[in-house]
């Protein structure tokens, strides 16, 4: 691997990394050298299996937070564990999220309100906490998990394309207002990509889906995590503020 | 890296709570600090007060909650925070 790639002596969080685009790049960080915390919200023997594998796996250290993004006190709780424990945080991963679907007359405030809170307040907290443990050093790599729908919508879609346009607003200002303070913000947003969120597509609509990609398949988690690796290390020094599409060549 | 708790001098608590407002918000060492207020004070800002907090933490080796960010709006609040930590101020 190239050096610039190799993230020894960096602490990374990845939250939402029990499973999915987050497990994967939980994975592609350590096997860059990073140490990891990683965090699940729904079970404690998934994650506690998680961390070991990646111990395993990749010899480096590992902690994980059983933690939801929506309860800031668990969230301030986990950046307090990662300074008592590692005394900084170099990259944060900004993953974790839910999709919900339903046309807009059909859709609850309950399921509204967990979409949002998840997706965007989460968000919000994590980026909070994480980029004032990096100035402190002046020094990091916050990189949020958008969706190509948070750029050009989708119908049936709506509550989650707004809850990801969010999170690109947010990106372009944190990026603003942290890169005098060392840090970079930029955002990926994946297109369509195998993982537990797509399996309940059913297939005709996913293949009209894959239709409309101009490299012709489905994306993988790992695909995401690669993209995610490039913003996290030194072979992104100079760029910040960048909404990267990982998406085949989609179009929506 | 070294702490300064309880038991220990608190005169070089109050110093390193100088040194913090003086690096951040760039105030003259023979500042009157009982007088050092956010929004105020020449200087102390938004932007100036991250800062201070950056240099707070980092002279303290804590890591204070959000809460407490917003409530450092003075010096003299900024002492009752850091004490809260475990360190010690004279009156």
């Amino acid at each position: 691997m190239d050096s610039s790639l190799r993230l020894d002596g960096k602490i990374a969080f990845v939250t939402g990394s029990t499973r999915g685009i987050g497990w994967a790049t939980a994975r592609v960080l350590a096997g860059a050298g990073a140490t990891l915390a990683i965090n699940g919200v729904s079970s404690q023997e998934l994650l506690d299996q998680r961390v070991e594998e990646i111990r395993r796996d990749y010899s480096v250290p590992c902690v994980g937070f059983l933690a939801n993004s929506t309860d800031l006190q668990a969230v301030q709780s986990c950046y307090a564990a990662v300074f008592q424990r590692f005394r900084r945080l170099d990259i944060l991963v900004n993953n974790a999220g839910i999709l919900r679907s339903g046309l807009l007359g059909m859709m609850q405030e309950g399921m509204i309100r967990e979409v949002l809170e998840t997706n965007t307040l989460g968000v919000i907290y994590h980026l909070q906490e994480a980029s004032r443990l990096m100035a402190r050093h002046r020094s990091g790599s916050i990189i949020n998990m958008t969706s190509i729908f948070g750029l050009r919508g989708d119908e049936g879609h709506a509550v989650y394309s707004a809850s990801k346009a969010a999170v690109v607003g947010l990106t372009l200002a944190a990026a603003k207002e942290l890169g005098p303070k060392g840090v970079r913000v930029n955002a990926i947003a994946p297109g369509l990509i195998q993982t537990e969120m797509t399996d309940g597509i059913d297939e005709t609509k996913l293949a009209g889906r894959v239709a409309s990609i101009r490299l012709g398949r489905i994306g993988l988690p790992q695909e995401v995590a690669n993209a995610a690796l490039f913003l996290a290390s030194d072979l992104s020094s100079y760029i910040t503020g960048q909404i990267l599409g990982v998406d085949g060549g989609m179009v929506l | 890296m070294f702490f300064i708790r309880k038991g220990e001098p608190s005169l070089t608590a109050e110093q390193k709570l100088k040194e913090a407002f003086i690096q951040a918000i760039g105030l003259p060492a023979d500042t009157d600090f009982s007088t050092v207020r956010y929004g105020v004070t020449k200087n102390w800002d938004s932007v100036a007060h991250m800062q201070l907090i950056a240099e707070i933490e980092n002279s303290f080796d804590i890591m204070l909650g959000t809460e407490q960010v917003i409530a450092m709006s003075s010096f003299e609040k900024a002492k009752e925070l850091i004490a809260s930590h475990g360190f010690e101020f004279t009156a």
